[in-house]
């Protein structure tokens, strides 16, 4: 029994030594970019899982396949996460000077830190010789430190209120033009049980896109972005009012019930399941309310969108002006092993992007587009006629700030739907941290 | 073999191994939390050096004493569901029929990974389409309450699966003491005229004490450092609602890039659980 017993234990060691070895040399091998195969192993990480985002998937592996047969000595070893999974890994990696040779990064305050710590590599050398005046204006901008751009942008989203033609029918209700029809909207919609719009306030950005737009129509179209300077304070009464009106609508339950507890997607799968009328979100959703396969055609004809309403009395009446902004952009990493190879693959994966993603995959791209001849269905032509006519895209709070003060922006959000703060608490809290953040600024 | 084992340097070789792991993984990232917290850090660029500043910070922050408080509500709760599985426990191992199907029963969730059950759970406790709230409705209650959404529930709510998820593991060791209790004594105990109810509290609980120690500071030590289903299923909201110390200083150190303040609630972390641990400890010597 003891004999038995002790070869079991050898057994079981000499089990738990070979995976061990084995994990030691599969990470030699990825960390120097290099294995048995002789080939040269780039790294590179998206947040575009196949199951969520289809489209954008389906594109990016496209142009990976296309690259790695117009270059048979690089291979590109991809990591998919969610977006949250992401930002957060990208955090640790950076942490560990791990990052991987290619990324994708968000602009602004989101890219400052990695940029301005040297973990990304300037890319202006080929932003000058692949992509001059390839880029809509004011993208590449946003991720721009200190004179030098860090990533090349792929995506440029603004912000509608997408509806569900259907029931607005049903209702009789009309595209409101301003903010009162739009409460009168959810007041008839909430009396025929209805939910007028639905949000994911639990994750905060969506939730704030409410607030944005609020912000913008009251108090006019630079106000939030003269908060992250410092000219203006979150404390000014339009601001305080923009607050005020989203708690407004909270008691009037026009956002779906419970959704401090909700993701985007959670939010998101009552708009598509038609429970809900509307749902403020930016253009990366289009490929699902036009093209994409996973969702069917029925809905996807009930789909319209609006511009957000102007609100009677505030200081932004231009109803052309919107929210959004750059989304992703793609990175090398400074100390990557091949970093003239990422490069290439870097610009090569943007350049494709821009020419293909309209028309394959539904994504509105950074780079320029020419409508003429475009095959694309009616929503995006009128998207891209929007942009072009679009008097200002205020690109988004949590965007614009740092690291530090957008968790916040996000925390504050979800309390203020969930009415655990008042709207004076709420623009009390944002002054105070970004009065710490000038100061720390200040300092060095 | 007996020799070999006698030899000290050949035992210091032996442990060698196994200390590396335990300095390299454990000892020496507690010292350098503690110093990272002396530090303005980004996590990204350049450390700069500011005293006692994070640590003077922190005493002051409300909401690290607001998520502490939290955490400690969450041992409260574990020490106090420790009661009903020692009574699941006592029924099990009193050899009624079916207990071993009932034994693997409570196993399962503790079989499946944090994240599932998170995901199950918030279904579950979805306001509209959840099973529980459905449940509700179909019994005729109109204004069924928000569970995660509502910020005075969600606590209560999130402990639920946090418990239910513990469940098995306390309930197999607390089983596997109680089968370890000698025969004898209960049938001495049986022929002296005792009844169900006081062998178990006179004799196999006061026999199976000493695990029943361990499995308390386990849940309260458990319990402090609490981070998965708090942070795939509410995240800390809605807004610091169900924050917890562990999800206070993941939310600093990686959602606001201030590894340095982190670092410092890490290190606070640190001290309240010995401090609660040695309090237990002290409280559970002086009952006997």
């Amino acid at each position: 029994m003891k004999k038995k017993a002790l070869s079991y234990l050898v057994l079981l060691t000499l089990v738990i030594g070979l995976a061990l070895s084995g994990c030691s040399s599969s990470d030699k091998s990825a960390s120097e970019g290099k294995s048995g195969d002789g080939k040269i192993h780039l790294k590179f990480m998206h947040d575009w899982p196949k199951g969520s985002s289809t489209a954008y998937y389906s594109l990016v592996d496209e142009i990976i396949k296309d690259y790695e047969a117009k270059n048979p000595n690089v291979v590109i070893d991809v990591e998919v996460l969610n977006p949250d999974q992401y930002r957060d890994k990208l955090k640790v990696l950076a942490a560990s000077n791990e990052l991987p040779d290619v990324g994708l990064t968000w602009s602004n305050g989101f890219a400052e830190p990695y940029a301005t710590g040297g973990q990304f590599a300037p890319l202006d050398d080929i932003i000058e010789k692949e992509f001059k005046d390839q880029f809509v204006p004011g993208t590449v901008e946003s991720y721009s430190f200190n004179g030098k751009s860090y990533a090349l942008p792929m995506e440029m989203n603004i912000t509608y209120i997408f509806y569900n033609k259907e029931i607005f029918k049903k209702y009789n209700l009309e595209v409101p033009k301003t903010f009162e029809d739009l409460k009168k909207i959810g007041k008839t919609l909430i009396k025929n049980g209805v939910i007028p719009a639905t949000v994911g306030s639990k994750d905060g950005w969506p939730a704030s896109m409410w607030f944005m737009y609020l912000a913008d129509r009251i108090g006019g179209p630079t106000i939030l972005t003269d908060v992250i300077k410092g000219k203006v304070k979150m404390s000014d009464p339009a601001i305080v009012k923009a607050a005020k009106e989203i708690q407004n609508l909270v008691d009037m339950g026009f956002f779906v019930k419970g959704n401090t507890a909700f993701s985007n997607d959670d939010a998101k799968g009552y708009f598509l399941n038609e429970k809900a009328a509307m749902f403020l979100t930016a253009t990366w959703e289009l490929p699902n309310f036009t093209t994409s396969p996973d969702v069917p055609q029925e809905f996807k004809e009930k789909v319209g969108y609006f511009k957000f309403p102007i609100y009677e009395g505030g200081k932004g009446t231009d109803i052309n002006s919107y929210v959004g902004g750059p989304g992703l952009g793609a990175f090398v990493a400074e100390n990557s092993k091949h970093k003239e190879q990422a490069k290439d693959f870097a610009a090569y994966l943007v350049k494709e992007w821009g020419k293909r993603s309209v028309e394959e995959a539904g994504i509105l791209p950074a780079t320029k587009v020419n409508t003429e001849g475009l095959n694309v269905p009616k929503m995006y032509l009128d998207v891209l006629n929007d942009i072009n006519n679009a008097t200002n895209i205020t690109t988004w709070f949590d965007t614009q700030a740092s690291p530090n003060v957008s968790e916040l922006h996000h925390d504050l959000i979800t309390a203020l739907f969930g009415k655990q703060i008042t709207p004076e608490e709420f623009a009390k809290q944002h002054d105070e941290a970004l009065a710490e953040e000038a100061k720390k600024n200040k300092q060095p | 073999m007996k020799n070999v084992m006698s030899n000290k340097i050949v035992i210091a070789l032996y442990v060698l191994p196994a200390l590396f792991l335990v300095l390299f993984l454990i000892y020496i990232p507690i010292v350098l939390t503690g110093y990272y917290g002396l530090m303005d850090w980004d996590g990204v660029g350049q450390m700069k050096f500011i005293g006692l500043e994070n640590y003077k910070k922190l005493i002051h922050d409300k909401l690290f004493w607001k998520s502490t408080w939290h955490s400690v509500l969450l041992a409260l709760f574990s020490v106090l569901s420790l009661v009903g599985y020692l009574i699941v426990s006592l029924v099990l191992a009193s050899k009624i029929k079916g207990a071993n199907i009932f034994r693997k029963i409570y196993i399962i969730p503790m079989l499946m990974s944090s994240v599932a059950i998170a995901q199950l759970w918030v279904k579950i406790f979805d306001p509209m389409n959840g099973l529980i709230n459905s449940v509700l409705t179909m019994l005729g209650m109109k204004n069924t309450p928000l569970w995660l959404a509502d910020p005075n529930m969600a606590l209560y709510a999130i402990f639920v699966p946090i418990v239910w998820q513990y469940a098995g593991f306390y309930i197999i060791i607390i089983y596997a003491a109680l089968i370890n209790v000698p025969q004898e004594l209960i049938e001495a105990a049986r022929i002296d005229g005792a009844n169900a109810f006081q062998i178990a509290y006179k004799i196999k609980v006061p026999l199976i004490s000493g695990v029943l120690k361990v499995l308390i500071i386990l849940a309260v030590v458990g319990s402090l450092k609490y981070f998965d289903l708090i942070y795939v299923m509410t995240g800390g909201g809605p807004g610091d609602a169900t924050e917890v110390i562990a999800s206070y200083m993941y939310k600093e150190a990686f959602g606001k890039f201030n590894f340095g303040y982190g670092s410092a609630i890490g290190f606070g972390l640190l001290i309240i659980s010995m401090g609660t641990t040695w309090i237990i400890q002290k409280l559970l010597n002086t009952n006997k």
